[in-house]
């Protein structure tokens, strides 16, 4: 064939590991240009990175890997080439907004190829159109069904007119019917596109026999490849399922036997699980209605059904989870209760994703759990000694949960599911994403259960495979349970010759539509010859900085934020609550001191003295004291903070003229309070001196030679308010968009969405830029609001130039935000971007900044920490702006400061982001 | 029985989470070493380095004595400038106070017609304004009276005020900045830890497989206050130990047991009000809007930085629901004051109250926030 000879993917001696996970090794292959070439394995196999690699997402540790004909270990290529791929990753939706609206999602992957809005409409209609889904284009992503978030995935993955395809598992988690569609679909696009090259990993066996070119692969490596035809040949099997075990190495293989299920004996069967017309709603969307079933004990029961169409909601309401909207369900006769313990023994659970502790090792997490159902210790060894060999994990007791292959781990989640000898096991759909040798196994432990032990078992899958397997099953589809019977009937009721056929049959009936054959695709008929040269002319446009990508950025970001309507008054109002709190609250006025005396002397010249502290505002007296002891307890109870103590012969010595002594014991626990109380001490003193010797007649002043005056400038009432209120905005504009972009470029991480910057020509400045720009907006509206009320609620009247505080405030905003993406672009997830960001900007803005202690006059590594801070030369600039009354010329000193920072933050970000994974 | 066996074996588990997450380990080690450290030796004193300028008409000897009269660590050593500069170098915040001596100084002293000073003082910095000002004043009071007396000889006052800090003789800033450091770690670590470990396992969809096991909410939180108020207590106890005690040289007056049982306490209720922001929050995002709304507040008024008293009075009230000023209060008290538990008692009942209160907050909130979480 004359593609072989000229292969669109070359693969040579690649390996790729995961710390210590080999996920790939060394491998080498020629993938044939202009196919439909399927990547076949189960989960865990290096599937998904092996496509990564050939993507370009992920980067490539050893060996050698060309893509359309050029090296993806140069940047220059991958920028090249990437406008020619299109990937599509693993998880329904993974790669979409969901907060976006079905057309705005593939808008802004349109603008992100730097399509103008004519060009976008044209595709965004005919692709819309051709999967049907023009009938939803304002619905937002999140809400759509599996199978028509796989379709907008694949819309969104074609808009720009790829060569090269890459789907990871676009049907893993779809109804039959769905998927059905989907592939039809993706077989009219490549009629209209033949030159089109689609890469499809996949773990559906019978998928597999639609396309061209097959790679089987297990464990990292590559079992064989060839067409369809030639592997069955090699191996002398029917079908593909049959055929990629036999490539197998032979232990692999499993016990070979079919699994045999004895039949179900109904005689003494009673109901274990009673549904009666469960619903539930979130909000105005039914998730579940109206779902009524009777499940006997000991039986296995199938639950059927697409990625959320309600399996897991119901499971979840049968066992208290979620309490019901409508309806009530009951088990072994006793309606479901959450508060009720002894219910919860006799039940185990084991949900879809993995939910055991991935930090514990096997052992410990079987050992917690034996525990927290309170097996005995003997109890608890005997118990967890049958189950290790029962499910073969005697190998891996030692072995971190997180660190098993995913079908060890289902066994493990099994095992303790099932460690207090439960009389029911509700199981959501555990053997997703396991190959067929190790479900079989899985199967086999659950029938040994069902029938030997007498455990009823509600399980849901979407494998037609094992729905046969069990006694009966039910068909479930957008939250309504469509029929439920035994497999064979529900056949034979459709006259279908599978179950598969059988479902796809009730699924259409539900939805109330014939086959119907699919629109026809126009997208290339018609625009095929334009596209092709205007793609070309593209792939230089799309080199280089590109303003319309980063806005398009920018409009996704505002629209997310916009969206979450909790998220937006939190940033408003929460910095609206803080000034109020702060600014009232950290108050540098010492006030309201509690002081008592403890006068030995009682006569009138000790009164005298002690007048000039009842008098003052700064003071509040308390009873008087009447002993040292007491002294000493009431400063440490905290009941005083001064006192004042006269000896006896203090009126006799003032009378007489000889020197008398005066003892003040201030609190000095609070260093900065005591030395304010000794200068009001003293203060009083002074006073009191003075009117001493006017009262014998002389010139109090002549005593000091000399009259000091103080001016107290910028704040001549001296209140800290004037310093304070101006100074506020400062800590909050830091915190506020710091923290929401740490956490906005954080949560792309870990929802996945980062992959659309890795595959499409998205360059690093674009992206952080982009998403940077509504926060800013966001800073500068704050700005605006704390600014009013600065003047209108702590009026603190703005006397300086407003432009150069605004030009300021948003050189200060740009800084903040830079903070928030170079945290965010070094940690992985969110919970650590907000642990740094707080810790990184707390301390330094609320203490080294100039908010109570001026910078210049801290120390050691404050005074460095905080010259080196934004947060202090805006401070600096709100106070000279607000109190200080500067003009903008004044001012601009500040400014220069602040607008270094942004720039150089972004950089810095762009520097730790990495443009592909690890 | 069976409950505190259930709390311990899922506090076990919480610890293993946390001890595996080297990221956190880092940043708490961080948190109660260097950062304590470079807090409390930040200020040395509230006037320090202060810039000061003069403004010498005068130039005599007198004059000169003054304007040498300033150095460190207080002030700067005083710079010389003209008359006509003082409105232009204060705005642009060269100096923080300018001093002007006007012609004829000296000689209007020796001659007793008492000249005036000028001071300008720059009082956006509240603090450093009021006290530098008073230094400033001593200082040329000293200077003019040793050039009209010829000596040191202080003028015979008839009353000699003596006065003395009790509890912390020197005033040495490093113990109050270093215990203020201390307890601002041990809020915001504790509820940050627990607000997130809850966070954690509803997104790794964990906190379901708890609920379906015979579990209640009360052991599956109480585990989480338990596990992670010990990791802050550890931190705490090496801290004030390693660092406090023995690096920065801050005496601790009362008990440290004292000290350890009330931080015990404390450690309750901060790690409830975590657990209590961990169920209203959905997202991580909501988590740390949150947490910024409730942590500066605790932090900026529980009394270290403007002692409760000199608060407005509308703001005193609200500071009362923070477990953290009761904390201030009860800890100070303990390490400066040397106080015992019959002083303290009140703080401390305060803290298990308010901890109470979020604490059955979270749990009349916790299944319904599970079940809205999907």
């Amino acid at each position: 064939m004359d593609q072989q000879q000229n292969p669109i993917v070359c693969i040579n001696n690649v390996s790729h590991r995961y710390k210590k996970v080999m996920a790939i090794e060394d491998i080498t292959l020629s993938i044939p240009s202009g196919q439909m070439v399927g990547l076949l394995g189960p989960d865990g196999v290096g599937k998904s990175t092996l496509l990564a690699l050939i993507s370009g997402v992920r980067k490539l540790q050893s060996g050698n890997l060309e893509v359309l004909g050029g090296d993806m270990a140069s940047a220059r290529h991958r920028s090249n080439v990437g406008p020619r791929i299109a990937y599509m990753p693993q998880g329904l939706g993974k790669n979409l907004y969901s907060e976006l609206s079905v057309a705005e999602n593939l808008d802004f992957f349109g603008k992100l190829f730097g399509q103008g809005a004519s060009e976008r409409k044209t595709r965004i209609d005919r692709l819309t159109h051709a999967t049907g889904l023009n009938a939803f284009l304002s619905r937002p992503a999140g809400k759509l069904s599996g199978g028509m978030k796989q379709k907008l995935g694949l819309c969104c993955s074609l808009i720009h007119d790829p060569d090269l395809l890459i789907l990871d598992e676009p049907t893993t988690g779809v109804d039959p019917l769905s998927r059905r569609q989907f592939w039809q679909l993706i077989n009219t696009i490549r009629s209209e596109r033949p030159n089109m090259s689609v890469i499809v990993s996949t773990a559906y066996m019978d998928e597999a026999e639609g396309f061209d070119w097959l790679v089987a692969m297990d464990a990292g490596h590559v079992l064989d490849s060839g067409t369809p035809k030639e592997l069955k040949l090699k191996t002398q099997s029917e079908n593909i399922e049959q055929t990629f075990t036999r490539l197998l190495p032979k232990e692999k293989r499993g016990s070979g036997h079919a699994l045999v299920i004895p039949a179900f004996d109904k005689t003494d069967a009673s109901p274990a699980i009673t549904a009666k017309g469960l619903t539930r709603r979130f909000g105005d969307f039914t998730a579940v209605s109206n779902v009524s079933f009777e499940i006997q004990a000991g039986e296995i029961f199938g639950f059927l059904g697409s990625n959320g169409c309600g399996k897991t909601t119901t499971m979840k309401m049968l066992t208290g989870l979620l309490p019901a909207s409508e309806g009530e369900a009951f088990l072994f006769g006793k309606p479901v209760d959450a508060s009720n313990i002894d219910m919860r023994n006799r039940v185990g659970f084991m949900s879809q994703a993995f939910s055991l502790y991935g930090e514990l090792t096997v052992k410990q997490n079987l050992t917690l759990h034996a525990r927290l159902f309170h097996l005995s210790a003997s109890k608890t060894t005997e118990r967890i000694d049958v189950l290790v060999d029962r499910f073969g994990l005697r190998k891996q007791m030692d072995d971190l949960a997180s660190s098993l292959p995913l079908g060890i781990r289902q066994r493990l989640s099994l095992a303790v599911a099932v460690i207090h000898e439960p009389e029911m096991l509700i199981l959501d759909e555990p053997t997703s994403g396991v190959d067929p040798v190790a479900r079989d196994e899985f199967w086999e432990l659950l029938v040994e259960l069902s029938r030997r032990d007498k455990v009823t078992i509600f399980i849901s899958t979407h494998f037609m495979n094992e729905a046969l397997r069990c006694d009966r099953i039910s068909l479930m589809h957008a939250g309504e349970v469509l029929v439920y019977d035994e497999p064979q009937h529900l056949v034979e009721a459709k006259g279908s010759t599978s179950l598969e056929e059988a479902f796809i049959s009730y699924l259409e009936d539900a939805i109330g539509q014939t086959p119907q054959k699919q629109a026809p695709l126009e997208i290339a008929t018609t625009a095929e010859p334009t596209t092709l040269s205007q793609s070309q002319q593209q792939h230089t446009k799309r080199f280089g900085f590109n303003l319309s990508r980063l806005l398009a950025y920018s409009y996704l970001e505002m629209m997310a934020v916009m969206r979450d309507k909790i998220r937006l008054a939190f940033a408003f109002l929460g910095s609206v609550i803080l000034l109020i709190v702060i600014a009232y609250g950290i108050s540098l006025d010492i006030e309201d001191l509690t002081f008592a005396v403890l006068d030995y002397d009682q006569t009138p010249q000790s009164r005298e003295y002690i007048s000039h502290f009842q008098g003052s505002h700064y003071f509040i007296e308390r009873p008087a004291l009447q002993s040292k002891d007491a002294l000493e307890r009431r400063l440490q109870s905290n009941d005083i903070t001064l006192a004042i103590e006269i000896p006896a012969g203090f009126g006799r010595d003032i009378k007489k003229g000889q020197t008398a002594y005066v003892s003040a014991w201030i609190d000095g626990a609070n260093t900065t309070r005591a030395g304010t109380i000794e200068g009001y001490v003293t203060g009083a003193y002074v006073w009191y001196l003075t009117q001493l010797a006017t009262e014998v007649g002389v010139d109090a002043s002549a005593m000091y030679n000399v009259d000091q005056q103080s001016r107290y400038r910028y704040n001549p009432s001296f209140e800290s308010m004037y310093s304070i209120g101006p100074k506020t905005p400062a800590l909050l504009l830091l915190f506020f968009p710091a923290i929401l972009m740490a956490v906005s470029v954080s949560r792309e991480k870990e929802v996945g969405t980062i992959t659309n910057f890795f595959v499409t020509p998205t360059n690093k400045f674009e992206f952080l830029i982009g998403k940077q720009l509504p926060y800013i907006a966001i800073g500068m509206i704050n700005f605006l609001i704390l600014t009013f009320l600065v003047v209108f609620l702590l009026q603190v009247p703005l006397k300086g130039s407003l432009l150069g505080l605004t030009v300021g405030a948003f050189c200060y905003v740009c800084a903040s935000t830079g903070i928030g993406l170079v945290v965010s672009s070094v940690t992985k997830t969110q919970v650590t971007a907000v642990f740094a960001t707080t810790i990184v900007s707390l301390l330094p803005t609320a203490l080294f900044s100039g908010l109570v202690q001026p910078t210049s006059t801290l120390e050691g590594g404050g005074y460095i920490i905080g010259m080196a801070w934004p947060a202090t030369y805006y401070m600096h600039l709100s106070v000279a702006a607000f109190t200080k009354g500067l003009n903008f010329f004044d001012l601009t000193g500040d400014i220069m400061m602040l607008s270094i920072y942004g720039p150089i933050l972004v950089v810095l970000a762009a520097a730790c982001l990495k443009k592909q994974e690890a | 029985m069976k409950i505190w066996s259930n709390i311990f074996w899922l506090g076990t588990k919480e610890l293993r989470s946390v001890l595996g997450d080297v990221t956190m380990i880092i940043l708490i080690v961080f948190l109660f070493s260097a950062q304590i450290y470079s807090r409390s030796t930040a200020i040395s004193e509230s006037v320090n380095n202060a810039s000061i300028a003069i403004v010498d008409e005068d130039h005599s000897t007198l004059s000169r004595n003054i304007a040498n009269a300033f150095y460190p660590p207080y002030f700067k050593l005083a710079e010389q400038i003209s008359a006509s500069e003082v409105d232009q170098v204060m705005d642009q915040d060269r100096f923080m106070f300018v001093v002007s001596i006007p012609p004829r100084f000296e000689a209007d002293v020796r001659d007793g017609r008492l000249p005036s000073i000028q001071i300008d003082v720059d009082a956006t910095a509240v603090t450093q304004a009021s006290l530098g000002n008073s230094y400033i004043q001593s200082i040329i009071t000293k200077e003019v009276n040793f050039f009209v007396n010829r000596s040191n000889a202080s003028t015979d006052y008839p009353v000699i005020l003596v006065q003395r800090r009790a509890f912390n003789p020197n005033g040495t800033m490093s113990w109050f900045s270093s215990m203020g450091a201390l307890l601002d770690n041990v809020t915001l670590l504790a509820i940050i830890l627990t607000g997130a470990a809850l966070l954690r396992e509803r997104e790794h969809g964990t906190i379901e497989h708890l609920l379906v096991m015979p579990l209640t909410s009360f052991q599956i939180i109480m585990s989480k206050v338990c596990a992670n108020g010990f990791i802050v207590l550890v931190a705490f106890s090496l801290s004030l130990f390693f660092m406090v005690e023995t690096l920065l040289d801050v005496p601790i007056a009362g008990s440290r047991w004292l000290l350890l049982g009330g931080t015990t306490i404390y450690l309750f209720a901060a790690a409830s009000i975590g657990i209590f922001l961990g169920t209203i929050a959905r997202t991580m995002a909501q988590f740390a809007l949150l947490l910024m709304i409730v942590i500066i507040p605790m932090m900026l008024l529980s009394g270290g930085i403007t002692p409760i008293e000199s608060q407005p009075a509308i703001i005193q009230p609200f500071t009362w629901i923070f477990p953290s000023r009761h904390f201030m209060a009860f800890s100070q008290a303990v390490v400066f004051r040397g106080a015992d538990f019959s002083i303290v008692w009140p703080e401390l009942l305060n803290i298990v109250g308010l901890g109470m209160v979020f604490f059955v907050g979270s749990l009349a909130l916790f299944r319904r926030s599970i079940a809205v979480s999907k």
